[in-house]
């Protein structure tokens, strides 16, 4: 399944009002996807993405929140996964982005043997549901149920990547990214 | 306790966060602030406690949340603070957020100033504060109190952090 496939597919069920958080080639593919104006992109440091998604839902109660990570990511950041299911949000659905790799990075491998069941890690840790997708075809069909369950969710997307799109860095950790989604926050309803 | 030297009250420190509108905390259990603080907060309706595992979960938590209005403090112990430092340098200085931090500084005398401390860990603490241009307090006696409400509410008014260190844990409620 390609990534910008897989995003093309979530983008069909984000809402006006929710937030979505994403992090990396993830974010970048979005960012060229998508012009939705409650994108969360300024998440500063690696593995992080999660805990921002997890202080907006924690804030913002009346909102989905959408996190969009990356597998080598989120290993740097995986007691995050019980913090967020003792905080038992239910607005937060977490898709974990698994391309094996630290794609922006070189494309090296991540460290272990084979691929990580983050699903699995997701259930242990205490959130709600979580279930893996390698298949475009059983995403799309799969999803609008998925996006309807309560939270706090996970679903790991195994992809591999599609089209290049540009790596925007600057906008990503610019004054005007932060302010394009704090003006938004403050204009849109939930 | 120690002789001597006055620690300051865990109650007036709790009702100083919540006048400066905070009504959330972040933590990680520390010892120094573990008795006096973080154990009437889990109990104090005035504030929602979120525990979290690591340190620079917090510094995400917190920063996330100043976008949305709600007033959020981490807490937690020197090392953790050392340990979250490229998250802090990067939401908290890089991103000009009002990351508000309340440090337990495990290890430090409480008849001797952080500078002077026999722990290298403590000693480093102000330096290195410093270095990331972090504006930093040392809250220690029952004086130092009075400075936590402007300390936090100048955070949020000019959007940056600021870290109060704790020198001597605080006394818990009932406490002499």
């Amino acid at each position: 399944m390609r990534r910008d496939h897989a995003l093309l597919a979530l983008r069909e069920h984000v809402r006006d009002g929710d937030i979505v958080v994403a992090v990396y080639q993830a974010c970048f593919d979005w960012l060229a996807l998508s012009d939705h104006d409650l994108t969360y992109v300024a998440t500063g440091a690696m593995g992080q993405a999660v805990s921002h998604g997890l202080g907006l839902a924690l804030a913002c109660p009346d909102r989905r929140v959408l996190v969009f990570d990356g597998d080598g990511s989120l290993l740097m950041n995986l007691g995050a996964l019980v913090t967020v299911a003792g905080a038992r949000v239910s607005n937060l659905h977490h898709f974990v982005f698994a391309n094996g790799t630290y794609e922006v990075n070189g494309a090296h491998p991540l460290p272990g043997d084979g691929p990580v069941d983050f699903a699995a890690m997701a259930l242990a840790a205490g959130y709600a549901s979580a279930e893996t997708f390698s298949d475009l075809d059983a995403l799309r069909s799969d999803l609008p149920a998925w996006i309807e369950r309560p939270g706090p969710t996970m679903a790991t997307l195994r992809v591999v990547p599609g089209e290049a799109y540009p790596r925007r860095y600057d906008f990503i950790h610019s004054a005007e990214a932060r302010t394009r989604f704090r003006n938004a926050l403050a204009s849109s309803r939930p | 306790m120690s002789m001597g030297f006055p620690h300051p009250d865990g109650g007036a420190i709790l009702d100083a966060i919540a006048a400066a509108n905070i009504s959330e905390i972040v933590a990680l259990p520390d010892i120094v602030t573990s008795d006096g603080l973080l154990w009437p907060i889990s109990s104090d309706e005035r504030f929602r406690l979120t525990r979290i595992c690591k340190e620079d979960e917090g510094i995400s938590i917190c920063g996330a949340m100043s976008y949305t209005g709600r007033r959020a403090l981490l807490m937690m112990q020197q090392t953790g603070l050392m340990d979250s430092l490229n998250a802090l340098r990067a939401i908290g200085v890089d991103y000009g957020l009002p990351i508000c931090m309340l440090v337990g500084l495990q290890g430090k005398e409480p008849e001797l100033l952080p500078e002077r401390s026999a722990s290298y860990g403590v000693r480093i603490v102000q330096p290195v504060l410093e270095a990331m241009s972090i504006v930093h307090d040392l809250i220690e006696g029952p004086e130092d109190v009075e400075r936590i409400t402007p300390a936090l509410q100048a955070a949020y008014a000019q959007s940056r952090p600021v870290c109060l260190l704790v020198g001597r844990a605080p006394r818990a409620p009932g406490e002499t």
